[in-house]
């Protein structure tokens, strides 16, 4: 799927953030040189389509004391990593869940669930509760936390190079 | 680390509106309805929560691979030059999260590019100039997107 010039210009509008106005759709729209019915509409477009996941207050869960961020990772069997990994997915405490591969014999894990916390034990609390899930298909499992965040900017759209998007 | 101290409309704004940020010419009045206050309470609030840092932005999340491709990498790079590696892996524009994680595997991040080649030719350099094998984890499947999840309050 791709995205037209116009919506590509529109997600690098907002994708910083939304002015902090009363009529931020038109603040935008005013930078762009078009209606605000148009970024909205396009927008919620977007939105739909799936290319943008969502329009939100992001907030910085390190700022606010969510310090413990354990990555759970897991080796599940294949022909089950779909069905329980959905269901882990829909724990609450579980922010992010994917199926990656693995690399033998390094990596043996190919479920990640991020799991954040105000500290490790809040953490390591949850740790049954997905092991409950996957029950006898996990077959090993290991939290990796994070010691220092080197770097954090979110998925970001760049300005163009040339006549080419670039997304980074 | 000192804990952030919120008062209970700044803790209904973080949690209520991490998902769903309503598409209204005047989103901020929607959201002032919602909590029972006024528009320019929930401005002052926002403007206030950035300024502290607590909110990072107000906008668009952007879904992995709808527009370009992107990918989890991890290295095992020896203690003495984890600092050097870390900074050269950071510095790539492409890179926008890099973790350092208590594990063998001490170094990981997410290389995100306009295309699959792109992505593989940052990894290829990274692999190049510190002489270190990379570790490729693509997404193959999404169980939950960054959702952001319930906050708890003490």
């Amino acid at each position: 799927m791709s995205l037209d010039p116009r919506d590509l210009e529109l997600v690098r509008a907002t994708q910083e953030g939304l002015p902090l106005v009363e009529r931020p759709f038109l603040a935008v729209a005013s930078r762009l040189g078009w209606s605000e019915a148009e970024v909205l509409a396009r927008l919620r477009a977007l939105l739909e389509r799936r290319a943008v996941r969502r329009i939100a207050l992001v907030p910085d869960h390190f700022r606010l004391g969510y310090v413990a961020n354990g990555m759970c990772v897991f080796d599940v069997d294949d022909a089950r990593v779909s069905e329980l990994g959905r269901q882990v997915g829909s724990l609450p405490f579980v922010s992010h869940c994917y199926r990656r591969p693995r690399v033998l014999p390094e990596w043996p894990y190919n479920l990640f669930a991020m799991v954040h916390g105000r500290d490790r034990s809040e953490v390591l609390a949850r740790l049954p509760e997905i092991l409950a899930v996957l029950g006898d298909a996990c077959h090993g499992h290991d939290v990796l936390w994070s010691r220092r965040i080197l770097k954090k900017t979110g998925l970001r759209l760049r300005e163009p190079r040339g006549s080419q998007s670039c997304f980074a | 680390m000192t804990e952030a101290t919120l008062s209970d409309y700044e803790k209904r704004l973080l949690d209520d509106f991490q998902k769903e940020f309503p598409l209204h010419p005047r989103p901020f009045a929607v959201i002032a309805e919602r909590l029972g206050v006024d528009e320019d309470t929930v401005l002052d609030l926002l403007c206030e929560l950035q300024e502290r840092g607590l909110i990072s932005r107000v906008g668009a999340v952007v879904e992995p691979h709808r527009v370009g491709y992107s990918t989890l990498a991890a290295m095992r790079v020896p203690q003495e030059m984890l600092e050097a590696v870390g900074r050269f892996v950071a510095s790539h524009p492409e890179v926008n999260h890099c973790y350092e994680r208590e594990h063998g595997l001490n170094l990981w991040f997410v290389v995100a590019a306009s295309s699959r080649r792109k992505v593989a030719e940052v990894l290829a350099d990274i692999e190049y100039r510190t002489g270190l094998p990379v570790l490729d984890l693509p997404l193959e499947e999404a169980f939950r997107l960054d959702l952001g999840f319930p906050l708890t309050w003490e």
